[in-house]
């Protein structure tokens, strides 16, 4: 237990420390590490966690880290999972905050943001590719991924109420 | 006049607590309470903060946290915010997650998670096609593609990409630069 206290622990320092672009384009990275390297959780394990992740106040990385250290090891697990996940950042944080002229300025961090934003847009396909297969069983969860979709980009509906549509979609087709 | 740690730890938790849909609805939140309400920190300052957050790794509710409470109060201040921001999602989500899983085997609970599944793909997917929107030009879709394809198709692992991806940037700008400088000289 101690090694996977530590390997868990190290896995999420690693995340936290190139987790550029926040949340969402976080989950590849965290769907690699826990899901397929690890197999802390399995991938509809992975989808319920984001679930319940995104239905509950607090971003959604720090949410999702605290889930998965939980089912690992309890409040330990937890514990060590988010401030791994912090570590790194909070440090970049504290020193570029007296800074931050310079920073703005650096041509460094001006240059990998080139090739960062696109990045986060591949990162984030790559990981509805991945998730998908275990989300669409059947042509009723294909239907409603169109609806779902046109209720939340057409109709601006928020998201916790698409959560909620989906839920209850859920409870009547498959009861 | 200077705020409070405890003062400065009850705001965090409060928006902490109270903010739904992730760390960017919680931007406003934090300008409300900072720039306008208690006047802490000034407009532009706060402008130049969120940029800075967002070019750094990490959660950026955090990062926005730790560096409001550092630039008002030094490291006790970083530390109380980090923690306000961070403990109401850590005892919710450890509350659920103690009981999930004794439902899990309930046929209703179940079938709701079919559903719900669904929905948490078209999240990511719009999240997905939000990004894109910004960077649709040829090099930028370019990029993303070559991202998806060498982590989808290819499975080479993120960590790998991102570097990748982030040497690419660096490479494109400075080649940028010095074309303008030619351009300049000509």
């Amino acid at each position: 237990m101690l090694m996977t206290m530590l390997s868990m622990f190290i896995t999420f320092i690693g995340i936290g420390a190139v987790a550029f672009g926040g949340g969402y384009a976080m989950l590849p990275l965290f769907e690699r590490m826990i899901v397929d390297t690890h197999g802390w959780l399995t991938n509809t394990e992975f989808l319920d966690m984001l679930a319940i992740a995104q239905v509950t106040p607090g971003p959604i990385s720090i949410n999702s880290a605290t889930f998965i250290g939980f089912q690992i090891n309890g409040i330990i697990g937890a514990t060590l999972a988010t401030t791994g996940l912090v570590f790194v950042p909070v440090i970049l944080v504290s020193l570029i905050s007296h800074n931050a002229e310079r920073f703005k300025k650096s041509r460094l961090a001006q240059g990998i943001f080139i090739g960062l934003r696109p990045a986060f847009v591949g990162l984030i396909f790559a990981s509805v590719y991945s998730v998908a297969g275990d989300a669409y069983v059947d042509i009723y969860s294909v239907i409603l991924f169109g609806v779902l979709l046109v209720l939340l980009r057409g109709f601006k509906v928020h998201p916790i109420i698409v959560i909620v549509i989906a839920a209850i979609a859920g409870y009547v087709i498959y009861i | 006049m200077q705020i409070s740690l405890p003062k400065l730890f009850l705001s965090f938790l409060k928006i902490g607590a109270f903010t739904f849909g992730g760390g960017y609805a919680m931007i406003p939140l934090f300008e409300r309470e900072f720039v306008h309400r208690y006047k802490y920190i000034k407009e532009e300052e706060f402008e130049d903060i969120l940029v800075i957050c967002q070019s750094l790794p990490g959660v950026i509710a955090v990062n926005f946290a730790v560096y409001i409470g550092t630039t008002l109060r030094g490291k006790k201040g970083a530390l109380v915010s980090g923690l306000g921001v961070t403990l109401p999602s850590f005892v919710i989500i450890m509350t659920i997650a103690a009981f999930l899983y004794q439902l899990v085997d309930h046929e209703a609970v179940v079938a709701v998670f079919k559903g719900v599944r669904v929905a948490v793909v078209v999240l990511i997917f719009s999240a997905g096609v939000k990004f894109l929107k910004q960077n649709l030009h040829f090099r930028g879709v370019f990029l993303a593609f070559l991202t998806f394809t060498l982590i989808a198709v290819f499975y080479v692992h993120p960590f790998f990409v991102i570097g990748l991806l982030a040497v690419l940037g660096y490479l494109i700008y400075i080649v940028g630069e010095v074309n303008t400088h030619a351009d300049d000289n000509a």
